[in-house]
């Protein structure tokens, strides 16, 4: 295979690893917004941690995007 | 296609040699310290007056300052406001250069990994430091969390060094990478409205379709700009956090 059509499609294969990762970071919204209107008093005092919850959620997908980035520009 | 990589490139403006140490003041420096002086100037500005019904001005620097304080005791307590001068700086610092990077033809300094990886690995190395002024060895027992069972300990220990010393990468490469994928998504939208332009024909009278696309992006990039200076922060504080009581 051409080397360079070996990365483009690495590339793409790397960024199915983002559309993972939204499906945690999804998760993670509806799972707050259940728990927040089961206890809506309680839920504003949690927003520090599903900000949390969700940075190192996201992070695993932006790793994934990085590889898909080293793959197409480097 | 105009290339979307473009807008981050780095160029010089001032050669600067200094003792060998290549010092060259770049497009990066420039907007560095205007991302500075901006956020200097304002909270200077609207803290001018201080009086006790506050301005307008003045009212938007107390709830930055607000903000920023509740986020620091929520999340330390109250022996963490030792540390809100540094926080808020990050916070002004990160947010002032993402809303610079917001407008068009400007160059978007959080886009480049050597800074992020400055600011993530200065907090790294903070981190460490008060965690052993503060514990001293004490500050190991962030590795050993209490109620573990002691069969799976060395497990539960290993993964908590490598989680250790994996966060200055997640820390930078976060913010790195929200900000280069949204402002390289923005490019490829706005790329795709000439396109389809120059493709002329039926092509042409779907083109405002991407340049809705590219207002709704925007917008979004706005809310990113914001949230990613808020993570950055609330990463530092809860890391901070965890040198001022490990074990917990």
């Amino acid at each position: 295979m051409d080397p360079q059509s070996a990365k483009f499609i690495g590339a793409g294969i790397a960024a199915l690893g983002i559309g993972v990762a939204a499906i945690g970071v999804g998760n993670l919204f509806g799972q707050f917004l259940q728990g927040a209107l089961r206890n809506p008093s309680a839920a504003d005092g949690q927003f520090g941690r599903l900000i949390f919850g969700f940075a190192v959620t996201e992070a695993l997908g932006i790793f994934a995007l990085v590889v898909a980035f080293l793959l197409l520009f480097t | 296609m105009p290339d979307p990589i473009y807008q981050f490139e780095v160029k010089r403006l001032i050669p600067l040699d200094v003792f060998g140490i290549d010092a060259t003041f770049t497009n990066s420096a420039l907007f560095m310290v205007a991302g500075v002086l901006l956020s200097f100037g304002l909270l200077m500005y609207a803290s001018r007056g201080r009086s006790l019904v506050p301005s307008r001005l003045q009212s938007v620097a107390e709830s930055i300052y607000e903000f920023v304080a509740g986020m620091v005791r929520d999340s330390m307590g109250e022996q963490g406001m030792k540390f809100f001068p540094l926080i808020f700086t990050f916070f002004m610092f990160i947010l002032t250069l993402n809303m610079l990077g917001m407008v068009p033809g400007f160059f978007t300094v959080t886009s480049q990994l050597w800074v992020t990886a400055a600011l993530a690995l200065m907090v790294f190395v903070i981190v460490i430091v008060v965690g052993f002024a503060k514990n001293g060895l004490g500050f190991l027992r962030l590795f050993v969390p209490e109620g573990v069972p002691i069969y799976v300990l060395p497990l539960v220990s290993l993964i908590e060094v490598i989680s250790f010393f994996s966060r200055p990468l997640s820390h930078s490469l976060r913010l790195f990478a929200n900000m280069l994928a949204g402002h390289i998504t923005l490019k490829v939208f706005a790329g795709f409205i000439i396109m389809l332009l120059g493709a002329g024909g039926a092509a042409s009278a779907i083109a405002p379709l991407p340049l809705l696309a590219v207002l709704g992006i925007t917008a979004l990039e706005f809310l990113v700009a914001f949230l990613q200076a808020y993570v950055f922060t609330m990463l530092t504080c809860m890391y901070l956090n965890d040198a001022l009581h490990p074990g917990h």
